[in-house]
């Protein structure tokens, strides 16, 4: 089944590659992406072996009395893509909320249990929530420019963190778009407002933004379910390569895209974890009846 | 088709009466300001905006009164924006499900409907009477009073229409809720709330009944807050019920200025509103 969606996708990336000659890394990433995936399986090492970078105990969380997830624990390894999946409300972006207790915007919405993020639970009392959350950045479904110009929304967070000179801003900025891959759509015209830009693009942007205040941890709450083929491609493309420097958690909607961009996959459904492991395991030979049953399409 | 015929039939009916409706609504403004412009414009003249208002028998101009409204105006306003605000954000940000919020929503609607009239009594009360004169302080205060609600219902409204996941976003890269609100949620919704004061401005301007009660009225020439003031809706009050044709000619003169300033007060609203939407 994995080696279908495996042949699938490098059918999927050399389509990307004929329609599309704006940039010119591209190409390149995507032969190298499009091949990785059959062997992945060999190359990772296995879970165990790695640091978490997120470690998950005993999570329960509620809206108000209605309890969303039960009883999660689970590692999510540093420095890898970890993909949630499963039918809508299964609670995968309520997790991914957890981390960076986005929740806590919210009256009546509470998380018990055990979060550790360095060595620290962060849903502890008395965090820090803004130091967390420059730590753990955050990209939502919906791209969410700043009124202000592109330079700006960038600069914006680096800001709030780092007394940084000006000629400093600028080589970050460029660092942050040319790791968002945006850098050269939109190198001319940074003073421009970042609201203008395609969807693609400010999703893009949006993940410049997230990368330019250097976090440990990068939530992506799927990034690409709004954007049209060739964006989402690009984001992919992107998430890949930031795994070298930031443990990534995806949630997704498309399985495909679970299968072409994670090392490991958790398996969500009514608000428990039903099964964790890495990619290649979770696509061609699921533990569980019900994760076999979910990514062959039985769940309707 | 007979149910076709019958549409067409019913749409036709309706389409008439509502442009009827319109028609008969514009034709009284219409008439309204044809009346205004065309008994009010040959008054208009320099002596109106350089000589101050005259005595009985006397000719004169509006200055003071002009410059009267200004300041009333002024102080109103700049009173009641930090106030109302700040209480609209608080409403729209930080106020989520608390009892106090409904309570202060409540009784802010009252005081939106509240008549003006009422409100000047209220200064009239607290501060007329007290300080033992009329005064431009009581204008004021008494035009802030009718402002606050108007200014607060805007901005939270204005603010709750920002999207959430744009707070969500600002929060996620660290950013304090302060800075999240200043930062990126009022940036967002500037021209919504500019549009807020400005028409808030535009209501104010025309007020009489509160100002008969605080800031009265002023012959002379007075920058003085402490003492009574001049201001355009008394003093066309005044000149319209007075026996002398001067005095009408400049009522007449001084309602088609104030008329047309709020109408370019609107106008600028209406273009700033088209430019940006907030939230996007």
């Amino acid at each position: 089944m994995a080696y279908a969606y495996g042949a699938d996708d490098a059918k999927r990336g050399k389509g990307a590659d004929a329609s599309q000659s704006g940039t010119a890394e591209a190409p390149e990433t995507a032969r190298t992406h499009a091949v990785t995936l059959p062997e992945r399986g060999e190359r990772k090492e296995p879970a165990e072996s790695r640091k978490p970078g997120i470690s998950v105990r005993d999570l329960n969380f509620y809206y108000g009395k209605y309890q969303a997830l039960f009883n999660i624990s689970f590692d999510i390894p540093e420095r890898r893509v970890t993909a949630f999946i499963g039918p809508s409300g299964c609670g995968k972006s309520t997790l991914l909320r957890t981390f960076n207790r986005m929740y806590d915007l919210y009256p009546r919405q509470q998380a018990t249990g055990e979060v550790m993020i360095d060595d620290r639970n962060v849903l502890a009392r008395g965090q820090d929530l803004n130091l967390l959350r420059s730590q753990v950045g955050m990209v939502f479904q919906k791209p969410t420019p700043f009124p202000m110009s592109i330079y700006d929304n960038i600069a914006f967070g680096v800001r709030l963190y780092e007394k940084i000179r000006r000629a400093d801003l600028d080589d970050r900025i460029e660092w942050a778009l040319r790791k968002a891959a945006l850098w050269d759509e939109v190198k001319d015209k940074l003073n421009q407002s970042g609201t203008q830009l395609s969807g693609g693009q400010q999703q893009r942007l949006c993940i410049a933004r997230a990368v330019a205040v250097k976090p440990r941890v990068l939530l992506l709450d799927e990034p690409a379910s709004a954007l049209d083929p060739i964006s989402t491609y690009k984001i992919e493309t992107l998430v890949h390569e930031l795994r070298e420097d930031y443990t990534v958690v995806v949630v997704t909607h498309n399985m495909q895209q679970a299968a072409r961009l994670s090392d490991h996959t958790a398996f969500m459904y009514l608000g428990e974890l039903i099964e964790f492991a890495d990619t290649a395991s979770i696509f061609t030979n699921p533990a569980k009846q019900q994760t076999e049953d979910y990514i062959t399409g039985r769940y309707g | 088709m007979k149910l076709y015929t019958r549409r067409r039939i019913v749409n036709g009916i309706a389409l008439t009466l509502s442009v009827a409706a319109t028609i008969f609504a514009l034709f009284w403004l219409g008439w309204l300001l044809w009346t205004l412009t065309s008994r009010g414009i040959q008054w208009i003249d320099l002596a109106m905006f350089t000589e101050r208002t005259p005595g009985p028998g006397d000719s004169g101009g509006l200055a003071n009164a002009i410059v009267g409204s200004l300041m009333l105006t002024g102080i109103g306003v700049a009173v009641d924006t930090p106030i109302g605000i700040m209480a609209g954000t608080y409403l729209a940000e930080y106020s989520a499900g608390s009892r106090l919020a409904t309570s202060v929503r409540f009784v802010n609607d009252i005081l939106l409907s509240a008549p003006s009239i009422v409100l000047g009594v209220f200064i009239y009360e607290l501060v007329v009477l007290r300080s033992g004169h009329f005064s431009g302080w009581a204008g004021g205060l008494a035009l802030a009073l009718i402002v606050v609600p108007i200014v607060v219902r805007t901005t939270e409204d204005i603010l709750r229409l920002v999207p959430a996941s744009l707070r969500e976003a600002a929060a996620a890269l660290g950013a304090p809720y302060w800075r999240v609100i200043v930062s990126v949620v009022y940036r967002s919704a500037r021209v919504g709330m500019l549009t807020g004061v400005l028409l808030a401005i535009a209501r104010i301007s025309g007020e009489t009944a509160p100002l008969l009660f605080t800031a009265l009225n002023n012959q002379f020439w007075s920058l003085n807050m402490g003492q009574p003031m001049a201001n355009l809706p008394v003093v066309i009050f005044q000149y319209a019920m007075g026996p002398y044709e001067d005095w009408h000619h400049l009522a007449w003169g001084g309602a088609l200025l104030i008329t047309f300033s709020i109408l370019l007060l609107s106008i600028i609203v209406r273009v700033l509103g088209r430019s940006s939407n907030p939230g996007t």
